[in-house]
């Protein structure tokens, strides 16, 4: 039982805490990068890059750092604390991450050192309007023509798909719409005829796009891993992904924790600090029970997200996605009750890592969700 | 007992809901409906439609306009109100300066104040909260200082809501400083054209521009529009706070929500058929029904005791205020959490009209701010924690 970091993670932290804190620091640098043409820092990509964090999950053999979930761990609890605006989840874990499990060579002697260079961004276009959170339920087809296929179909919500160069994208070569079997993924490039992006901003300030794909053709060399079997990959990545969204609200919410005891023992009304109010008191005492239990789950879900057998990581992850939206949910709200009305404003920081931590809840499935996935398997 | 309306009763709910449904424009009721920000113009609009019924501001007294109504027929009136998603009159106009005016004012500031504002041809805000004063109102700092006939008000009010719009405010300002806290408040009306005012908005994390600060500076105010007498300004402001806290519940905005909530979960893809198919989901509504009705017959039995002109608020409107916020809070975070992963776009994104790939559905980009936005209700109006300590000092005696 080993709940520390070793010498190279605690490195890794040191420095991933120290950009952000550099970097995101000022909240006003936030709507500096927000107001760039994608919508994030071109700048703070490159200096991503070059700490290497770009490639961290990637092997060495693919140009990355070997680094694993922990290390994911510790780079997006950094971002959730910043409350970074550029995609690395839409180009690390989710893109990038399909081409690592499910890539072929060459594919990812292509894809992963660019990626790691900063040169590349990625998109995994998989949700459609229909499907809500069921990951099997695709419908966009993609028909073989010739020594190819051609895609017909649409994805909406796609995160930093207007920015992105190269998407991963979802369509079913084979079955009926809600079938696990039949769902092959393609790498598509964003500029491909046929590509129709709308980009848009998100509540919690990032950003991402309906995409619909008319008559895209790609190679047959476009396909990763193999035909009409691409669902468990998709799985995988996803229960990756949680485990990152995880650890970033766990660093938004250690956040929310910090500002709101700060405000508590700052804001005097009826002559004291409100923090000596018992009822405050307890409320907040509250936040942090849920902001241990989502630590606690958070790291849990970083043991398992790669665990060989799959239906225990998938148990495990739907817990930890349960926990990560309960504990959002009631600790984001605690946080703007104690403040107050300031907490309403967009000046203040507050509503932001509220907002932040509300969309995450949206992403990847809600409690209902994954409480009803456990229920199946119990 | 008998918790059943009369036939007259329901006679008169049936022709009220008929005026709601046929006379307030669909396109403002939608708005209403959807949680989103309304225009001053659609605010004005279905004021001044209501007010040409004699129905903006029923509570008041005959002489100003005011209807012969009973508790029970002012608790339809309300309900059908907000099951119509109508938007309900200037509160501030009809809640709040309207009643002081109405039981304090002089015979000249009736005259003058209370016709325009039953018709909103003077649009009001309120000018309570200050930055330092919040909870704890009674701290507050704006100083009205005799000159002559006239005061002079220097100080800062804040999240005065729609003072954007506002024509004139109605202030609590400080008259004697040397008075203990409470002792030493005046009630003033405030020109908002006066030289040395200033506002400035303030936007909510839903990106909306509903607050603002106001500051006075130096601002000079006719001495005949103090209302009552000079520092007894917290009397009138506890009078007027009262009023507040009994329309908070709004069991009506809750429920209609739910049935919002209903039809939308119909028409929400979720595994073979929609969401509405979920029995966890159905079970959640369930329990939100109940509550609205736990919240409505407590909200009845409030109506029913209350003793119509006691400027003594009912304790029970404590325990209206809270449960009645919390449920709104619930069914604005059901309604987003229907939304699914398309609470994600910004309403702009909706909006834009150009021929790329449409973000949908179209009510889902609104789903999230409004559940943002709903945060106040627990906030505003004298937030929840004051109201559990009201509960426990004057109900339970701790």
């Amino acid at each position: 039982m080993d709940f520390d970091f070793s010498d190279e993670q605690l490195l890794l932290k040191t420095s991933v805490d120290r950009l952000i804190a550099d970097a995101y620091g000022d909240f006003e640098q936030r709507k500096t990068y927000q107001a760039e043409p994608a919508g994030w820092s071109a700048a703070l990509w490159a200096r991503y890059a070059g700490l290497g964090l770009l490639g961290m999950p990637f092997a060495e053999a693919d140009g990355g750092f070997g680094g694993g979930p922990v290390e994911t761990m510790i780079v997006m609890e950094a971002i959730g604390r910043g409350l970074v605006v550029e995609p690395y989840l839409a180009t690390v874990v989710l893109g990038g991450g399909i081409v690592r499990l499910g890539g072929d060579a060459a594919q990812r002697a292509r894809i992963l050192p660019q990626i790691a260079a900063g040169d590349l961004r990625m998109a995994f276009a998989h949700v459609e309007r229909q499907a809500r959170y069921d990951l099997f339920d695709v419908a966009t087809t993609a028909r073989r023509e010739g020594s190819g296929f051609v895609l017909h179909g649409g994805k909406g919500v796609v995160l930093h798909g207007d920015s992105a160069d190269l998407l991963v994208v979802s369509a079913r070569t084979a079955g009926a719409r809600r079938d696990g079997q039949g769902i092959s993924l393609f790498l598509v490039d964003a500029a491909a005829p046929g590509v129709l992006r709308r980009g848009y901003p998100t509540q919690d300030g990032l950003r991402a796009a309906e995409i619909v794909f008319d008559g895209v053709r790609v190679a047959a060399s476009a396909m990763i891993g193999a035909a009409d079997a691409a669902l468990p990959l998709i799985e995988q990545v996803t229960d990756s992904a949680i485990a990152a969204l995880a650890a970033e609200a766990v660093g938004a919410m250690t956040v929310l924790q910090d500002i709101t005891v700060e405000y508590l023992r700052t804001r005097q009304q009826f002559g004291v600090a409100i923090g000596s109010f018992q009822a405050l008191q307890h409320r907040a005492a509250d936040m942090l029970v849920e902001l241990e239990q989502a630590r606690s789950m958070a790291m849990y879900a970083a043991m398992m997200a790669e665990a060989p057998d799959a239906a225990q990581r998938r148990a495990a992850l739907a817990a930890a996605k349960v926990q990560m939206n309960d504990s959002s949910r009631a600790l984001g709200q605690a946080s703007i009750q104690l403040h107050g009305g300031i907490a309403m404003t967009r000046d203040y920081k507050a509503g932001h890592y509220f907002k932040r931590l509300t969309m995450i809840e949206s992403l990847f499935g809600d409690s209902d969700h994954h409480l009803r996935q456990l229920a199946a398997v119990n | 007992m008998d918790l059943r309306f009369t036939a007259e009763e329901l006679a008169f709910r049936d022709s009220v809901r008929a005026f709601f449904e046929t006379a307030i424009p669909a396109d403002i009721r939608r708005l209403v409906s959807e949680g989103r920000h309304l225009t001053k113009q659609d605010i004005v609009t279905a004021h001044r439609i209501l007010n040409a019924r004699g129905w903006a501001v029923p509570h008041w007294p005959a002489e100003w306009g005011g209807q012969d109504w009973s508790v029970v027929q002012r608790y339809i009136f309300q309900e059908e109100m907000q099951r119509a998603a109508v938007p309900p009159p200037l509160p501030f106009n009809t809640q709040m300066v309207g009643p002081v005016i109405a039981r304090f004012g002089s015979a000249a500031q009736k005259r003058r104040f209370l016709p325009p504002t039953a018709n909103i041809d003077i649009w009001w805000c309120q000018g309570f909260s200050e930055p330092g004063a919040g909870s704890d109102l009674a701290s507050l700092k704006t100083r009205a200082e005799r000159d002559g006939d006239h005061y002079v008000v220097n100080g800062q009010k804040t999240w005065t809501t729609l003072a954007q719009y506002a024509d004139w405010i109605f202030c609590l300002v400080r008259t004697d400083r040397t008075a203990k806290k409470q002792q030493g408040i005046s009630f003033l009306l405030i020109d908002m054209t006066s030289p040395g005012i200033t506002v400035r908005p303030i936007i909510t994390i839903d990106d909306a521009h509903e607050v603002n600060e106001v500051f006075f500076d130096n601002v000079r105010v006719p001495a005949e529009h103090l209302v009552g007498v000079e520092n007894k300004g917290w009397d009138y402001a506890k009078f007027l706070l009262g009023n507040e806290r009994t329309g908070i519940a709004r069991v009506g905005l809750s429920k209609e929500r739910v049935a919002r909530a209903k039809q939308l979960a119909r028409e929400t893809p979720s595994g073979q058929g929609t969401l509405w198919d979920d029995a966890a989901f159905r079970m959640r509504v369930a329990r939100l029904e109940v509550q609205l009705k736990a919240l409505e017959i407590t909200q009845l039995r409030v109506v029913a005791g209350s003793t119509q002109g006691s400027d003594k608020p009912d304790p029970n409107s404590s325990i209206l205020k809270i449960r009645g916020s919390e449920l709104q809070q619930a069914t604005a975070e059901l309604l987003k959490d229907i939304a699914g992963p398309y609470a994600l776009p910004l309403p702009d994104a909706a909006d834009d009209l150009s021929n790329a790939p449409a973000v949908a559905p179209d009510w889902a980009p609104y789903a999230a701010p409004a559940y943002f936005n709903n945060r106040k209700v627990s906030i505003y109006g004298g937030s929840n924690e004051i109201q559990r300590n009201i509960i426990a000092k004057a109900f339970l005696g701790l």
